[in-house]
C-alpha cells in the first residue's frame, strides 16, 4: 500500500503504476477492498474561518475530526456524513458521494463542496472551484469528484461550506398499519412548511422525523408537528434522539452477513420496491431515507446478487454497493454517455483509476 | 489549438439546409432582424450572428446543432440575452439559436418536489406554478421575471437567497443535454440522490461550452411559511458591513442579507421611489424565513444584533406589500442606475465575508483615485459584491477607464481569496481575468476539458476560456433598445 504524505508524492504515486485504487478509512469495503493507495497520512484541517462558513482539509482527514472542530464553533456538515464514528474520511465520502439522513433539510454533500485539490489519473494537479461560499468561474470541477469513486482524479484538498448547528433537535416516530396511510403522510410532510431534518421510513410502516432549531421555539414546533402526525405519536429527546439518528447514520442497523447497497429512487417508486421485495423468500434490513429519495438495502451475502440487479432495473434505478466484496461497486442500469467518457479522456488518460478492482477491465 | 470558423461557403450551406428546418420566420437572417440580438445585458460588447433560428422543438435544437458541427459553424444559445457577463453576446458571423419559444413546463410533480422545463421557461415562471401547492423554485436573480432556466443553467445564476439554499447547481438534478456533435445525453435524474460522478453538476455553469440543455430537471422547496424582513439604516456603510458579521457569528441563518450604499439608494428612490430615509449612507436589509415558530424566536436575536451593531432607523415589513416594496427597491437597483449615468459596469466579484469592510473601503478608494462614480449593492452575506461602475460612453477613454477600475475591483477579490465572479459568470467579460484566479496548468485544463467535449470549440466560441479567442466587435454606450426604453437591465 502505498501512503503518501503530501501533493508530490500522490503524484509520483500515480505516474509510478499502471493502475492504482485508493482507500481512505476503508469504512466502504466495496469501494475500497482493492485500494492500493491510503490517504491517512493526507489529514489535517489546513483552514478553518469560522465566521466565513468555510474551511479546507485534506482528503484523508476523519470525518470525526472535522465534526469534533465544528462543533466547537456551534456549526455542522449539514449534509450530515454517515459513517462518522466508523472512521469514514472526508474525501472517501466526496468520492462514495454519500449524504446522511439529515442532507434533507438544507441538500446532501454535492450541495456543500466549494473546492477541491486534486491529483488526476494523467498526474497533473488540478485547482477546481473555490474557497468562497459563491463561486461561479470555471469549470465546476468538484461536484463531478462527488460520487466518481476515485475513477477520475485522487482527491487531495477539499472546501466545504459548513453552517450553524441547531441548538436542539427533536425526534418524532409513527407508525401505521398500512404502507400507503404511511407514504401519503411522508408525502404531506415533503409538501409542508414544517421544515424537517430528516424523514426516513422503515417499512412496514414507521416515519421517522426529526426537527432541529433554537432551543426556544422547539418544543413550540414539537407540539405542532404533533399537531400535524397525531396522538400516536412517540417524542424522544435528548440522548434518545441522538441514537435513532446515530444508529441510522452509522447503519448500526445493518446485519452480520449482509451487504449495504444505496439505491436513488423516487417516493412513488416505494410501493413497487416494496411489493417487489417482500415478495422474494428472504428478509431484507432497509430504510428509505430523506424524504423517500434513497433506499439504503441491506443485501443478505447469500442471496443472488443477480435478484439485485433485476430489482435496479425493475425500478430504472443505478445502485451502489457500499460495503461487502463485488467484482463492481456499479449495479443496475449504467449511465453512461459520451459526455462521461470525454471528461474522462481528459482526467484518466491511461485509465489508471478507472478500473474495478484494479487493473482488471472495467 | 485553435480552429477557424467555417467561413462563408460553408455559413451558406448551413443556412441553405436550416431553411428546409425553418420556416421563413424562424429562421432570421435580415440585418434589421439580427440588429435586437447584437449584444446582451452588458451592453459594451456587441457582435452580429450570421442568422438566428428559433426552435420551438427539441428536435429543431438537436438537428440545428449536428448542421452546425457537421458545416463547422460556431453557435451560441440563449435565452432571454440577459447575462451580465456578455457570456450570451451572438458569436459573429456564428449561429444564435434562440430558445425562447421552448418555454414549456414539460412535468410538474409537485408531491414529489420537481419540475422538469425545457430551457426557455422564465424563471420565475417555475415558482409562479408552482405556488398553490405551497413550493418554489429557490434561485432568484433579479432578473427573475425575463432570464430563462437554460441560461440560469449555462451560468449558475444565484440570486439574493444563495447563502441558504445555494445557486442553480444546488436545485438541478438532472438534465437532457445535445452535445457539440448533436449527439444527446442523459445527466443525472430525478432523484434528490444519485450514484456515479455528478455530471449535471459539471454541465452546470460551463457557460454554454458543453453543449444545450434541452430539459431541465428542478428541485422544489416548500415555501416558508413566514417571512420577517427587517430594513436597517446606519450612518456609514462600514457599520453596515459589521452588523452582517454580527449576524453571522450569531448562528442566525437568515434567507438573506442585503446592502445597498447611500448612490445607489438614490438611484432606487429615483427609479420606484422606494422611499428610504435620505441620510443614511447604507442600508442593510436582512430576511428571516421560515416556519412561524422558529422565525418568532429569531426575532429579538435578530433586533438585539441589529441594535447592537448602531443602526439608527429599522424599519420591519408589516406584510407582504411592505416586504416586496423592499425587495423591489433592492432589485430594481441594477437598472435604477441607469437614471445617474448614462452606462455603467456591474461586477460581481466576491470576497470572504469577513473582508467586505476592507473591500468597500478599497472600492471607494479606487472610485476617488479614477474619479468614477461606484454604486454598491451586495449580497452581504456571502460576500457578493456589486459595485456598478459609472461612465459616459460618449466621452472619448471612459469605457476603458472603467474597465480598468473594474479589473482592480476583480483583483483585489482575488488578493483576498475570493472569486472573480459569485453569480454571472465569466462571459465575455471576465475572460482576462481567469489567469489571474487560476494557474495556467489549471486554465489548461479546462481548456482540455471543452477541447474533449467539443474538439472544434463551436459552442458559444470565445466564452469563459481565455484561449478561446473570437473576435467581438465592442461599442461604446447603451443598447439601442436601452436608450429607447423598451429595455432594461436588471
Amino acid at each position: 500500500m502505498m501512503v503518501p504524505g503530501s501533493i508530490t508524492e500522490v503524484q509520483q504515486a500515480v505516474h509510478s503504476v499502471q493502475h492504482l485504487r485508493v482507500a481512505g478509512g476503508a469504512t466502504k469495503s466495496a469501494l475500497s477492498c482493492d485500494a492500493t493507495l491510503s490517504t491517512r497520512k493526507l489529514s489535517g484541517v489546513l483552514e478553518y474561518e469560522p465566521s466565513e462558513y468555510t474551511f479546507t482539509a485534506l482528503s484523508g482527514t476523519p470525518l470525526q475530526d472535522i465534526v469534533n472542530t465544528l462543533v466547537e464553533h456551534n456549526q455542522f456538515l449539514p449534509f450530515d456524513p454517515p459513517l462518522v464514528e466508523s472512521g469514514a474520511t472526508l474525501g472517501g465520502t466526496v468520492a462514495a458521494g454519500l449524504s446522511g439522513p439529515g442532507r434533507l433539510r438544507y441538500g446532501g454533500l454535492r450541495d456543500f463542496l466549494l473546492g477541491t485539490r486534486v491529483v488526476t489519473g494523467g498526474g497533473r494537479i488540478v485547482l477546481g472551484g473555490g474557497k468562497v461560499v459563491k463561486n461561479a468561474a470555471g469549470f465546476d470541477i468538484p461536484k463531478l469528484m462527488v460520487g466518481g469513486l476515485g475513477t477520475m482524479a485522487i482527491l487531495v484538498e477539499l472546501t466545504f461550506k459548513v453552517f450553524p448547528r441547531p441548538e436542539r433537535y427533536v425526534s418524532l416516530r409513527v407508525d401505521f398499519e398500512f404502507l400507503q396511510q404511511a407514504l401519503d403522510f411522508q408525502s404531506d410532510l415533503m409538501t409542508s412548511p414544517l421544515e424537517l431534518a430528516c424523514l426516513d421510513f422503515v417499512p412496514p410502516g414507521t416515519l421517522w422525523m426529526r426537527i432541529g432549531g433554537m432551543a426556544t421555539a422547539i418544543e413550540k414546533r414539537v407540539d405542532r408537528l404533533c399537531q400535524f402526525v397525531g396522538d400516536s405519536a412517540r417524542v424522544y429527546r435528548d440522548q434518545e434522539d441522538e441514537e435513532i439518528w446515530r444508529s441510522a447514520r452509522e447503519f448500526h442497523w445493518v446485519p452480520p452477513e449482509h451487504d449495504l447497497v444505496k439505491i436513488p429512487i423516487l417516493p412513488q417508486q416505494i410501493q413497487v420496491s416494496e411489493s417487489y421485495l417482500s415478495g422474494l423468500d428472504c428478509e431484507f434490513p432497509r430504510r428509505y431515507s430523506m424524504g423517500g429519495n434513497l433506499l439504503w438495502l441491506a443485501w443478505p451475502r447469500e442471496q443472488q446478487r443477480g435478484l439485485l440487479d433485476e430489482f435496479c432495473t425493475q425500478l430504472q434505478r443505478p445502485a451502489l454497493a457500499v460495503t461487502g466484496n463485488w467484482p463492481v461497486p456499479w449495479l443496475g442500469p449504467r449511465q453512461d454517455n459520451l459526455y462521461r467518457q470525454r471528461l474522462s479522456s481528459v482526467f484518466d488518460p491511461e485509465s489508471k483509476l478507472a478500473r474495478f478492482p484494479a487493473g482488471v477491465g472495467q | 489549438m485553435e480552429r477557424k470558423p467555417g467561413g462563408l461557403m460553408n455559413a451558406s450551406k448551413l443556412f441553405e439546409q436550416l431553411r428546409r428546418l425553418y420556416p421563413p420566420d424562424r429562421l432570421l437572417t435580415r440585418p434589421a432582424q439580427l440588429a435586437p440580438y447584437e449584444s446582451d445585458g452588458l451592453t459594451a460588447f456587441r457582435a452580429r450572428p450570421a442568422g438566428i433560428v428559433l426552435p420551438e422543438t427539441q428536435d429543431e435544437v438537436i438537428q440545428t446543432v449536428k448542421l452546425c458541427y457537421q458545416h463547422e459553424i460556431p453557435f451560441m444559445a440563449r435565452g432571454s440575452g440577459t447575462s451580465l457577463s456578455g457570456g450570451s453576446v451572438p458569436i459573429q458571423d456564428g449561429l444564435l439559436i434562440g430558445l425562447n419559444r421552448m418555454n414549456r413546463i414539460l412535468q410538474y410533480e409537485p408531491k414529489q418536489r420537481i419540475a422538469v422545463v425545457e430551457p426557455g421557461v422564465i424563471n420565475l415562471a417555475v415558482s409562479q406554478r408552482a405556488t398553490f401547492d405551497n413550493l418554489y423554485y429557490a434561485p432568484d436573480p433579479s432578473s427573475g421575471p425575463v432570464c430563462t432556466l437554460g441560461g440560469n443553467v449555462a451560468f449558475n445564476s444565484g440570486g439574493a437567497h444563495c447563502l441558504k439554499y445555494g445557486m442553480t447547481s444546488n436545485h438541478v438534478l438532472g438534465l437532457k443535454v445535445v452535445l457539440p456533435n448533436g449527439e444527446v445525453c442523459q445527466l443525472g435524474g430525478d432523484s434528490l440522490e444519485m450514484v456515479g460522478p455528478d455530471m449535471t453538476g459539471m454541465f452546470v455553469g460551463s457557460e454554454g461550452l458543453f453543449g444545450v440543455a434541452l430539459e431541465i430537471t428542478l428541485r422544489l422547496l416548500p415555501k416558508p411559511e413566514v417571512y420577517y424582513t427587517v430594513q436597517a439604516a446606519y450612518d456609514s456603510l462600514a457599520k453596515a458591513g459589521d452588523a452582517v458579521t454580527l449576524v453571522v457569528a450569531s448562528g442566525l441563518l437568515p434567507g438573506a442579507m442585503e446592502i445597498m450604499d447611500r448612490l445607489s439608494l438614490d438611484a432606487a428612490d429615483a427609479a420606484v421611489g422606494a422611499g428610504y430615509p435620505s441620510d443614511a449612507k447604507a442600508i442593510l436589509i436582512v430576511e428571516l424565513e421560515g416556519i412561524a415558530e422558529e422565525v418568532e424566536a429569531e426575532k429579538p436575536r435578530l433586533h438585539e444584533l441589529i441594535e447592537k451593531s448602531g443602526a439608527y432607523l429599522v424599519e420591519v415589513a408589516k406584510d407582504d406589500e411592505q416586504r416586496l416594496k423592499i425587495w423591489t427597491g433592492r432589485k430594481s437597483a441594477f437598472s435604477a442606475v441607469g437614471r445617474l449615468s448614462p452606462d455603467f459596469i456591474v461586477q460581481d466579484g466576491v470576497v470572504p465575508r469577513t473582508k467586505l469592510g476592507e473591500s468597500l473601503v478599497e472600492i471607494d478608494r479606487l472610485s476617488r483615485e479614477y474619479d468614477i462614480r461606484v454604486a454598491n449593492v451586495f449580497h452581504a452575506g456571502d460576500g457578493n459584491l456589486h459595485p456598478l461602475i459609472m461612465y459616459d460612453g460618449r466621452q472619448s477613454g471612459a469605457l476603458e477607464r472603467a474597465e480598468c477600475l473594474a479589473g482592480e475591483i476583480l483583483r483585489h477579490c482575488i488578493r483576498l481569496g475570493g472569486s472573480i465572479t459569485g453569480e454571472h459568470g465569466v462571459g465575455l467579460e471576465k475572460r482576462g481575468y481567469m489567469r489571474e484566479m487560476f494557474g495556467e496548468s489549471d486554465l489548461e485544463f479546462m481548456f482540455e476539458l471543452r477541447h474533449a467535449v467539443d474538439p472544434l470549440q463551436l459552442a458559444n466560441r470565445g466564452k469563459m476560456l481565455p484561449m478561446a479567442e473570437s473576435p467581438v466587435l465592442t461599442t461604446r454606450g447603451a443598447h439601442p433598445l436601452e436608450k429607447q426604453g423598451i429595455i432594461s437591465r436588471e
